[in-house]
């Protein structure tokens, strides 16, 4: 009696269940591409006809001049500059100048970052100098706030947090980030 | 002697019951992560690398232009060529395109449309600027050039 009983109970063989598993997870693992939502933004001005055609003369001293030509070479302040890692401390040292150098702005809510393009230059060129000017002014808001520049970046992408925004309002309060994109010729 | 007799007598076996259960977790895991893409791109992607990279913060207010030298050169030819959803389009189409983007929102976020601009390296500031003059005429202001970390070594 004892041996037809334990016949009875019969168990399903388990031990493919992780092969299986494995098949679906490595199918899973192939086809994931992990989106990445990252980048450099941008607030583009209003559309040509609805701006008033004003001539705003901005002193000579207040703008940061940046051109790029069709070969990727920078004229930065109508000299050429090859070492492209320069221009985030030049740009810095332009907004912070608060008029002592006679050549950089008067004060960091007047300071103009100029950045023009041609249409010949390449758009990696285009990113790296974006990204060296966007850069610059991260590393000022950063200072004031008195944290790094990653975290800096971190608490201005999430600003629903009143804890954030109040760090943010109170660093970038008189440095505005002024990066304006001329059209390229 | 006695020693190693004691010895012999216990289990050496890993117990591989739970292992089932963490492949499941770990399937789980990238099941929940997994987004199928819904376009096929067709045009070349290698983005640019920056290091001041920022977050968007609400997924659903973003529409992606894809901006790049054809795949399939054969047929297109080798200019490079904006895509937008499965389609080549052209500069001036942009702006149709973008209000056709802004009817799939609610009417209050409209105005908050981002324009995620996935642009090969080896693309010319002239297309670009093209397709921004386009943005400011269609009124999306929120743009993003879509870049990579860069990885330093």
């Amino acid at each position: 009696m004892a041996r037809s009983k334990k016949r009875g109970a019969a168990e399903i063989n388990s031990s493919s269940m992780a092969d299986i598993a494995f098949l679906l997870l490595i199918f899973f693992l192939v086809t994931t591409t992990i989106a990445n939502d990252k980048g450099l933004t941008l607030q583009l001005p209003p559309k040509p006809d609805d701006i008033e055609q004003v001539d705003i003369k901005i002193p000579e001293r207040n703008i940061f001049k940046i051109l790029i030509n069709s070969s990727d070479k920078l004229l930065v302040e109508n000299e050429p500059l090859t070492d492209m890692h320069e221009l985030r401390e030049m740009i810095k040292k332009h907004v912070l100048n608060n008029g002592r150098d006679p050549d950089l702005s008067d004060s960091p809510d007047k300071a103009v970052v100029s950045l023009k393009a041609n249409r010949g230059t390449s758009y990696d060129m285009f990113i790296a100098v974006y990204n060296e000017a966007q850069g610059a002014y991260y590393d000022i808001y950063a200072e004031r706030a008195g944290v790094t520049n990653k975290k800096w970046r971190e608490i201005s992408n999430d600003l629903s947090n009143p804890d954030n925004k109040v760090i943010y309002d109170k660093a970038r309060e008189g440095i505005p980030m002024a990066i304006s994109i001329a059209e390229p010729n | 002697m006695s020693k190693f007799k004691k010895k012999s007598n216990t289990s050496q076996e890993i117990p591989t019951s739970a292992l089932p259960d963490i492949i499941f977790m770990l399937l789980f895991f990238f099941m929940v992560t997994t987004v199928l893409r819904e376009t096929t791109i067709n045009v070349k992607q290698h983005v640019p690398e920056a290091t001041e990279l920022r977050k968007l913060q609400r997924k659903s207010l973003v529409s992606y232009l894809y901006i790049g030298e054809p795949k399939n050169t054969v047929l297109y030819g080798d200019e490079p060529k904006i895509q937008a959803n499965d389609v080549f389009i052209e500069p001036k189409d942009v702006v149709l395109w973008v209000s056709k983007e802004k009817d799939k929102l609610t009417e209050a976020e409209r105005d908050q449309i981002t324009i995620a601009l996935k642009a090969d390296e080896d693309v010319k500031m002239g297309l670009i600027s093209d397709v921004q003059l386009q943005l400011r005429e269609a009124n999306a202001r929120k743009l993003m050039y879509t870049v990579r970390q860069k990885t330093d070594l």
